[in-house]
């Protein structure tokens, strides 16, 4: 249960928001639109008395599993999802209908600035349509592959998807990589082309590349402008009519889907769930079937889009649920909840989101050690697909590595730990994780395995031990105007892609699939196709497991002594050029001293780059008279301050900030 | 090399006696100490036992009451006062009686004095007649201030010194803004030169009676473009100096010069004034580079004005050249010091140039319409210059300056060994204990940076001390360490000792692995006479401090309860 404090202070502000919703909103109107009556008859405003008054409660059960419709919209970056969103929000009067509704569902600041949806979100809209009162379930997934088992979750709670599509731009590699998804999940989908309104735009053309690319009939398109609200009643109409209602039963006992968990610090984990049979109400004693645990539901309820309260939920409903579980790890996603003692098959598909990024991050200063941590805290308790590893490095200081499901969702990360708890941090390029198949049996057995996964350079076991290495290849689809392929086919070979695939999906426009091992393209890749192809091409993937590769160990050496946090794991043909980089950038940002200082990249004993940086032959002030003095004391006082942070590689200093320069994500690769 | 000069000097110097009622009466704590610039460095390995001359006996010389208004200062009161029952203690038989006679009413404009009339050796009845009475013979003046060098030496090892300290005077204003420099200087539309003149007259006279200081061994005037200052305004502050004080005949008067804004005949008259040495900002003899640079003369000027000042104070002419400016090539450079090494004085400074924020040619570097200078040629220049300045008889005794025939500036060697020092004028700097504070701690102070804001705090307060700083022992400490490295004689055991009797050089740097390091590699030496960097050491001294100033920390903070106690 809450503590008192937190749950008035929590009532508090929902009855805030509530008055101030019901107060815009105004007295219902006749009339033609539907979702005045809608709203009226489902969202009954509560008296002021707040929520101890139960009556006013939603009755869930008045939506039949017929009159139930549970879907999710899917698009590229920028084609409109979001803004669809608000206007089937305002549609069904879920939200006023003002001018401020810019993508209500993406409540991140990290969202509405990137233009993407990072986090699950959930409305349950209410649609009268010729008569009938509909429950329409919108699943708001994620919209990048990065995401790809955030939205293959939200998916399975779904039976059909808007694929949403610019008219402008046409079909673009995310479309493809969230088609396939909805695709392999065997839901209805529902072509949207959007922005009809643009003076550029051809939805013939799109309806063509959608039919060619992914065999959807043109008359099934729905053509639209979500900004201005054209033909978007038409969406819903055609939500209800070509996707099927979930198939389920309330008779049976409960089988609910956990898709995605929130923490509220007043109330605990805050669940999203989708029922699969049965219902659930305050009160009901609920066990997770991945830990066995029981708990009391306290509360369920729908978000409209903002948590609702109803007495119950039923089959084929989604909603949320709260049930005093103090940590988001109990609610994992894929997780499926049961009545205690009536124990239900597991829903399949449980599993742990997989890292295939991976980067170290430490505070710029060790004394916000602390307070990054309790960030780091906070944030993965909302997003546990983020692995964390408690990490240290003698030059960074204690840190962590982790694990992110791709590189946007590294980035979204950082941007998150920089806007919302103003943390600064040294993220390291990120890494992906190897494998190594040993056939040394001592090592077999101090493994306990015979494949390892490797993570951090320093365990990278020896050629000699190793039967193979392998590296991590993702899937990646690139589609591009036809006149950048020859730069963009240079590019791919340079990172050491196989094409497997190339079609036109118009007369201009080409759909390439490359094999990429993942570490090709964890760094700049996204933003080198970006460049060249002045912003046209566009670029996602997937996972496609691992494939032998020829990797090795290169050590970083200063006058011969190894420098541990430059060791890295490398592809042979780029070892030179890896190597290179990194002596340059050592170069660049190693302060000269008093000797000259050797920096050599070795793979075993073989040098295979080479840099120098001279000794200081002058280093002292010019002038240094009277009036000169007080400066020069502070200035000589602070740098031996300094001094006595730098990291010693053999008797060579070594300032941090040579480690974030070379360690450091950078684009000029 | 000194000691030649000075068995040659010596029987010119004018013998004086101890001045025995100082050290009978207190001993300050070394931090107080107001070391005269030690020159027993030198020398440090020869015994002292036969330079038995005796101190200058001036020092109480100068007492002249003090004007009411200067009291309204908010520091000690009543100093003179005190200063004039100290001066009663320490009565000897002064060798200038005339300056006694000298009260505020004898601070008359100087009558021109020509070079050589007056010696200070000999003082003549005429000196009386002369306002400001010290003006100086400039070959005897030269012999004179290399005697006091001498004296300070006997006397450095010798006891409790006299108060004393050198004295900069800051003349905050010029006629053009050099693209490199970011002193504290302005550019006026017209300068009341009376009223700064007062003002500095009267601060010089303020911060002289706070400190107690009863002689000043050296003046500098510097700025700015003190060359541009009248040579009445050198004289003024000069004479108010003496008065305060006492501004021994021998003492060294450095003016700096701007070879456009001295011609021969103003040369002449700040010889007259007093002054007796001249540092010339000559920078380069390459035109092109001195238009870079936004100096107003050519080489030409330059170079005539060299001649002119050799001229009128032979043996007692420095001039500045700059090295590494951008696209200066080590060639032509050193032909430069060649041409100059032809034509110059004993002695030479050489300074890289170091691209300031907020000067012209830090802006035209960052914007990049000028290259940045190559800090490898400027190294190779350095190491060039000061190879043929060695050969050509010229010792290194500091970082940046070099003199032959003994010809070292005592001003400067001031500040490298840690001496007290006076900063009069706008955003001048001091070092110096004050007196009456109860303590004997050195401060640090600044004056008022702003020429306007300073004369008002001046005329309301008797001067514009900004900021004050007590110096902590161990801070004291830290720029004995960085101050005497930059000297070729480095920090001997003795001078340490002055500061620092209980923790000897050895205690604090003879166990440390890296000093030991530094000493392996030839760039530091630590030994019988002292912590001194080796020709290459010099070069790299910043790095050396880097190593060096944590040390002495560490030391400091280890050393034995007993001493913390006693702190």
């Amino acid at each position: 249960m809450w503590t008192p404090a937190g749950r008035g202070r929590w009532h508090g502000r929902a009855l805030r928001l509530w008055e101030a919703a019901t107060a815009r909103r105004g007295p219902p109107e006749s009339g033609p639109a539907p979702t005045r009556a809608a709203a009226a008859a489902a969202g009954t405003p509560r008296s002021p008395d707040g929520p101890a008054d139960r009556k006013e409660k939603i009755d869930m059960s008045r939506f039949s599993v017929e009159n139930t419709r549970n879907f999710s919209i899917i698009a590229h970056v920028d084609h409109g999802k979001s803004t669809l969103a608000d206007r089937l929000l305002e549609l069904t009067g879920a939200i006023d209908k003002t001018k401020n509704n810019k993508q209500v569902l993406d409540k991140l600041q990290v969202e509405r600035e990137r233009g993407i949806t990072v986090k699950a979100q959930t409305a349950s809209l209410f649609y009268n349509c010729e008569g009938k009162q509909y429950l329409l379930n919108l699943i708001d997934t994620p919209g990048h592959v990065d995401f790809s088992y955030e939205v293959s979750r939200s998916l399975s709670a779904c039976q059909g998807v808007l694929l949403v599509v610019d008219a402008n731009e046409g079909i673009q590699a995310q479309t493809v990589a969230n088609f396939f998804l909805a695709f392999e999940a065997q839901l209805s989908v529902i072509p949207v082309i959007n922005k009809i309104d643009l003076k550029n735009a051809d939805p013939e053309r799109v309806e063509k590349q959608i039919e060619k690319v992914f065999d959807i009939p043109r008359n099934e398109c729905i053509k639209i402008s979500a900004k201005l609200g054209t033909n978007v009643e038409r969406v819903l109409q055609a939500v209800i009519e070509r996707i099927p209602p979930p198939k389920v039963h309330r008779k049976n006992s409960l089988k609910a889907l956990v898709f995605d968990s929130t923490f509220d610090q007043y109330r605990g984990v805050i669940a999203n769930v989708a029922l699969f049979d049965g219902m659930v109400s305050k009160g009901d004693k609920i066990v997770s079937a991945h830990t066995k645990k029981t708990y009391e539901v306290n509360e369920v309820g729908v978000l409209n889009p903002n948590e609702q309260p109803t007495h119950k939920l039923y089959a084929g409903q989604v909603g949320y649920l709260i049930a005093g579980m103090k940590d988001v790890t109990e609610a994992q996603i894929g997780d499926t909840l049961y009545l205690h003692k009536q124990p239900v098959e597991p829903l399949p598909g449980f599993k742990s989101a997989k890292p295939m990024v991976f980067a170290g991050m430490y505070p710029i200063d060790q004394s916000e050690y602390n307070n990054l941590k309790s960030a780091v805290e906070k944030l993965t308790i909302n997003d546990s697909s983020v692995t964390v590893h408690r990490d240290s490095s003698l030059a960074l200081g204690a840190g962590w590595r982790l694990g992110f499901l791709g590189l946007l969702h590294m980035e979204v990360f950082n941007q998150r730990l920089e806007q919302e708890y103003n943390a600064s941090v040294i993220l390291t390029t990120p890494t992906v994780p190897y494998k190594a198949v040993l056939s040394s049996a001592k090592l077999i057995k101090e493994y306990r395995e015979k494949e390892i996964t490797i993570i951090n350079p320093a365990q990278f076991p020896d050629k000699s031990k190793v039967t193979e290495y392998l590296e991590p290849v993702v899937l990646g689809t690139i589609i591009t105007p036809d006149e950048y392929i020859g730069k963009v086919m240079m590019l791919c070979q340079a990172r050491r892609a196989v094409q497997k695939n190339m079609m036109y999906i118009d007369q201009n426009r080409v759909m390439l699939k490359y094999l990429f091992p993942l570490n090709e393209i964890v760094v700049d890749f996204y933003d080198s196709l970006k460049s060249l192809s002045s912003g046209y091409a566009s670029f996602d993937y997937e996972d496609a497991g691992y494939q032998t590769a020829e990797l090795v160990k290169m050590d970083i050496l200063l006058n011969g002594n190894i420098v541990e946090e430059l060791v890295t794991i490398v592809h042979k043909d780029k070892a030179h050029s890896v190597g290179k980089v990194i002596c340059e950038r050592l170069k660049d940002s190693l302060p000269r001293q008093l000797f000259e200082i050797a920096i050599q990249a070795a793979i075993g004993s073989k040098i295979i780059a080479r840099e120098t940086v001279k000794a200081y032959r002058k280093n002292v002030l010019a002038k240094c008279y009277g009036g000169d003095i007080t400066r020069k004391m502070k200035l000589l006082k602070r740098q031996a301050e300094g001094k006595k942070k730098l990291r010693k590689i053999g008797n060579i200093e070594v300032p941090k900030d040579a480690f974030i320069k070379v360690l450091r994500t950078q684009s000029d690769k | 090399m000194l000691g030649a000069f000075i068995g040659i000097f010596s029987t010119i110097v004018p013998t004086n006696r101890l001045p025995l009622g100082i050290s009978a009466t207190s001993t300050p704590s070394p931090s107080a100490l107001s070391f005269s610039p030690d020159f027993a460095a030198l020398v440090a390995a020869r015994p002292h036992s036969t330079e038995h001359i005796a101190l200058g006996g001036q020092a109480a010389a100068a007492s002249a009451p003090v004007p009411s208004r200067w009291r309204r200062s908010g520091e000690a009161p009543g100093p003179a006062r005190r200063s004039g029952s100290r001066g009663g203690a320490r009565a000897h038989a002064a060798p200038l009686p005339s300056f006694r006679r000298r009260g505020p009413a004898g601070r008359a404009p100087r009558a021109p004095v020509r070079p050589g009339r007056v010696s200070a050796a000999s003082p003549s009845p005429g000196a009386v007649a002369l306002p400001g009475a010290r003006a100086r013979g400039w070959a005897a003046a030269a012999a004179a201030a290399r005697a006091a060098q001498r004296r300070r030496r006997a006397e450095g090892a010798r006891g409790p010194p006299s108060p004393r300290a050198a004295l900069y005077v800051h003349w905050p204003y010029c006629e053009k803004r050099c693209s490199y420099c970011n002193f504290n200087k302005y550019i006026p539309r017209g300068v009341e030169e009376a009223a700064v003149r007062s003002c500095l007259v009267t601060e010089a006279q303020t911060l002289l009676r706070l400190s107690g200081v009863r002689r000043v061994e050296s003046v500098f005037f510097g700025g700015g473009t003190p060359s541009l200052a009248s040579p009445s305004t050198v004289a003024a502050v000069l004479e108010a100096v003496d008065q305060a004080a006492h501004l021994p005949a021998d003492s060294e008067v450095t003016l700096e010069a701007n070879p456009t804004s001295a011609p021969s005949s103003r040369l002449a008259a700040f010889g007259a004034a007093g002054v007796n040495r001249l540092s010339i900002g000559l920078q380069s003899l390459d035109d092109t580079e001195l238009q870079l640079l936004g100096r107003t003369h050519s080489s030409r000027d330059a170079l005539q004005t060299l001649a002119e000042a050799r001229r009128l104070f032979p043996g007692r002419v420095s001039v500045d050249l700059m090295l590494g400016l951008p696209a200066q090539q080590v060639g032509p450079w050193l032909r430069q010091l060649r041409t100059l090494l032809g034509c110059c004085d004993d002695h030479i400074s050489l300074y890289q140039l170091t691209l300031e924020r907020g000067t012209e040619l830090f802006t035209q570097v960052q914007r990049g319409t000028l290259s940045a200078p190559d800090p490898e040629l400027a190294a190779e220049m350095y190491q060039e210059g000061r190879a043929l300045l060695r050969d050509a008889g010229f010792r290194q005794y500091e970082v940046s300056n070099f003199a032959r025939n003994g010809a070292l500036s005592t001003h400067n060697w001031t500040y490298w060994q840690c001496g007290q020092y006076l900063g009069v004028g706008p955003g001048a700097h001091g070092r110096f204990a004050p007196q009456g504070a109860g303590d004997h701690t050195r401060e640090a102070r600044i004056q008022t940076l702003e020429p306007d804001n300073w004369m008002k705090e001046v005329m309301l307060f008797g001067h514009g001390t900004r900021r004050r700083i007590p110096l902590s022992k161990l801070e004291l400490l830290e720029e004995v360490l960085a101050m005497g490295l930059r000297t070729d004689v480095g920090i001997t055991h003795q001078h340490w000792q002055q500061f620092e009797p209980q923790l000897s050089l050895w205690d604090v740097f003879g166990a440390s692995q890296e000093v030991k390091a530094l000493l392996a590699q030839g760039i530091l030496l630590l030994d019988h006479r002292g912590l001194r960097c080796s020709w290459e050491g010099l070069a790299v001294l910043d790095s050396l401090l880097l190593t060096l100033l944590p040390r002495l920390q560490d030391a400091w903070q280890q050393r034995a309860p007993s001493l913390v106690q006693g702190e």
